[in-house]
């Protein structure tokens, strides 16, 4: 895999590519690859996710990530907190007072469901559909309206305390290997560079632990790792995808949360899926870092969220620094004849 | 999309994302999710009314979206610091070298090697691996400006060594002459090609100064040069000094005055925690090191000392004041999530209009990038 990876690197130019903003169909040969394979990447349907971590550990198994820290630390059942040189997949789990549209017990998903779902979601109540649990099973998706006491338009069910009910959030987070990458156009020694496959990857032989791509990552995804100093981050598992295989995570993931693919396909699947959610009842499903006229001109993984980004740890509207770096070079070069102006005149003056 | 109504109304207040004061913590860890992670901070600023946005957000436990710059402040503000002195101090050498100032360029010259040469020290020293720092110069990336400042430095440096040895040992006064004439060329971009490094990040308030901040550098190293200049040199040989001083001052004052203007809410914090009192003591120290240095510089070597001394930590206060302040600006999820929803805000809005206007143009692409120099409308 280094051989493959140094050799992409050497050869290719590291930069993406001409453009360093808005839509770029063909990132891998932008990048200078000839006859490369499909972009891939990932579709993360956070919709079906449960929270189990798979994805962190395979990640960890596969890649011998180092441990990331044991805390605990109160944040729902979130103890890695979020990306970082040793944390690669991160499960984020959100736990909120809110309705979870369809998403309640007794309830059918999918078109089954349909319109059906979308109604009287408001007045159904799960305390007594649990006490029938012992008697008789209630089969799925059963008139919902009999249970008293809950008013309607209000979030249901209310539990005996009077506390609303919760919605449980997860989502596993990744790096977006974004289509305008600023972390690997900030990078001084070519170390990230981009592959074949149209993914970001660190060559670790190379990165000198400049520290520069960490503040570049608009997502907070790339860090320094302490003990060894440089840079790291998932790697989309580059060499699984040259044998073939799908990245670990993908692998492991019992639901199908996380998606590998080729992007256009995943792009496809994530639309029907939307419409889907917001058939049966979720209007709040949306994709993120789906669109390629974005400030990152697209991610390479792209996510299925219940919520507005920023409730996941991640920025509502992402632009890649690199866009405004030829405004800044130009407003640089005015600053350095302005200073060589101003001091020329300096001496240009009185002669004391 | 449908926006949901901030999903907690509870009246706990977040550990709170302070900046500044949180350093290295991550803030609020306690606090409910979806919960306001901004308190509400209202402080006017004297003369002018910032249009600040609602500081209602939501975000996770509070914590930032942007991961922690990992560069250390002394290495890194040291560095830009000591960029500007350099390039300044190469300026004024070429001058003082062709008007006859021997002094003068004598300490400018040496003044610039050895800020150059503790600079690359400095960012040597930052590396994770320093072993591998030639490898900085493996690639020429013009989308790196730290590719670019390797490359830059490495055309300085030399020039910067000959022209300071030439003229402490007497040799090679021709080569010595061309030194210094080459590095006062290449000087003023060392300055503020630092600008470009650090604004060149998603760190809120390093990038939103990007248009202002090479002037506020450029400025800075002129009075910085300025300062060791008149520290250095007899009044006598210092008049340009003096004035280049004012010259400095008056960019770098000004430069950050519009830059905090156009900044919005990423200007914050500039002014707010430890580095709001650096660039306070910045300004002091500068505008005062300026003014005395004209007044009573030419009239009193003590003077005239004492001002160098001010225009340099002046300089220094400003470098680790836009250092600390960017550091805060990521760590605090506020900065990036209001401007970036403002900006959302604004696009819905002029799309809503350009549907208003003519019901089947609204085909364009929709996203207001193209002009390339939308800031955030804050
Ligand atoms: S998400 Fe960050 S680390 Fe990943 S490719 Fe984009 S800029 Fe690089
Ligand atoms: S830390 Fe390594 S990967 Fe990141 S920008 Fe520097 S050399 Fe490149």
């Amino acid at each position: 895999m280094t051989d493959t990876a140094a050799q992409a690197g050497d050869t290719g130019p590291s930069t993406s590519g001409g453009l360093l903003h808005g839509a770029q169909p063909d990132v891998a040969g932008a990048a200078g690859h000839r006859d490369h394979p499909q972009r891939v990447g990932f579709f993360t349907d956070t919709s079906v996710c449960i929270g189990c971590k798979a994805c962190e550990v395979a990640c960890k198994e596969w890649n011998a990530v180092p441990e990331d820290g044991l805390e605990l630390t109160g944040m729902s059942y979130d103890n890695s907190q979020g990306l970082s040189a040793s944390t690669w997949r991160h499960v984020a789990f959100i736990e909120q007072r809110k309705p979870l549209g369809s998403q309640e017990p007794g309830v059918v998903h999918g078109p089954a469901a349909g319109a059906g779902g979308a109604e009287g979601m408001g007045d159904f109540d799960v305390f007594a559909a649990a006490e029938r649990l012992g008697a008789t099973t209630p089969e799925p998706g059963a008139p919902a309206g009999d249970g008293p006491g809950t008013p309607t338009g209000e979030i249901s069910p209310i539990a005996p305390d009077g506390r609303t009910e919760l919605r449980w959030l997860m989502a596993s987070d990744v790096c977006k290997h974004c289509t305008h990458a600023a972390c690997l156009d900030v990078c001084p020694t070519g170390s990230l560079f981009r592959t074949e496959f149209g993914t970001v990857v660190v060559q670790e032989d190379i990165c000198n632990g400049c520290g520069y791509c960490v503040p570049a990552c608009p997502y907070g995804v790339i860090d320094q790792r302490e003990d060894d100093g440089r840079a790291w981050k998932c790697t989309l598992c580059y060499d699984r995808l040259g044998a073939g295989m799908e990245p670990a995570c993908a692998k492991a993931c019992p639901t199908d949360s996380i998606q590998f693919g080729p992007l256009d396909e995943l792009r496809e699947r994530a639309a029907a899926r939307v419409a889907q959610l917001h058939a049966a009842g979720v209007p709040d499903a949306r994709l993120y870092g789906e669109d390629p006229e974005d400030g990152v001109g697209g991610d390479g993984a792209f996510f299925l969220l219940l919520d507005e980004p920023e409730a996941y740890g991640m920025p509502p509207d992402p632009v890649v620094t690199t866009r405004d770096l030829p405004s800044m070079w130009r407003h640089a070069a005015v600053a350095a004849a302005a200073m060589a102006a101003g001091v020329a005149a300096c001496f240009a003056g009185r002669r004391r | 999309m449908s926006t949901p109504e901030p999903n907690v109304p509870g009246p706990v207040t977040p550990g709170g994302p302070g900046g500044a004061e949180t350093d290295g913590e991550h803030p609020g860890r306690t606090a409910a999710t979806g919960q306001g992670g901004g308190r509400h901070r209202r402080r006017r600023r004297r003369g002018e009314q910032p249009v600040v946005p609602e500081a209602e957000f939501t975000s996770y436990y509070g914590m930032p979206i942007l991961n922690r710059p990992t560069w250390k402040a002394l290495d890194i503000a040291g560095y830009l610091f000591l960029g500007g002195l350099a390039g300044g101090s190469s300026l004024l050498a070429a001058g003082a070298h062709a008007t006859g100032r021997r002094v003068l360029a004598r300490s400018a010259k040496i003044g610039a090697l050895g800020a150059i040469s503790a600079s690359t020290v400095a960012l040597i020293h930052d590396l994770g691996r320093p072993g591998r720092f030639y490898n900085m110069l493996r690639v020429a990336k013009p989308t790196s400006p730290m590719s670019m400042g390797s490359w830059l430095l490495a055309a300085y440096g030399p020039l910067a060594g000959v022209s300071a040895v030439t003229d402490a040992t007497g040799l090679f006064r021709r080569s010595g002459a061309a030194a210094t004439a080459g590095a006062a060329v290449l000087g003023p971009a060392v300055a503020s090609y630092t600008a470009v490094l650090i604004a060149d990040t998603a760190v809120p308030s390093w990038h939103e100064g990007y248009r202002e901040l090479p002037f506020v550098f450029t400025g800075s190293g002129a009075a910085a040069a300025a300062g060791l200049g008149m520290l250095a040199a007899p009044v006598e040989q210092a008049g340009p000094a003096r004035r280049a001083a004012v010259f400095g001052a008056a960019l770098e004052l000004g430069a950050t005055a519009v830059m905090t203007r156009r900044m919005g809410l990423a200007a914050e914090p500039l002014e707010r925690g430890r580095p709001g009192a650096l660039m306070r003591a910045s300004k002091v120290l500068t505008a005062a090191g300026a003014a005395a240095g004209l007044l009573a510089g030419r009239r009193s070597r003590t003077a005239a000392a004492l001002s160098g001394v001010a225009l340099l930590a002046g300089s220094a206060a400003l470098r680790f004041g836009v250092f600390t302040a960017g550091v805060a600006s990521a760590e605090d999820p506020k900065y990036t999530v209001l401007p970036q929803r403002e900006r959302l805000r604004a696009r819905a809005r002029e799309r809503r209009r350009e549907h208003a206007g003519d019901g089947a143009g609204g085909t364009g692409s929709g996203d207001g990038t193209g002009s390339g120099n939308d800031g955030p409308a804050v």
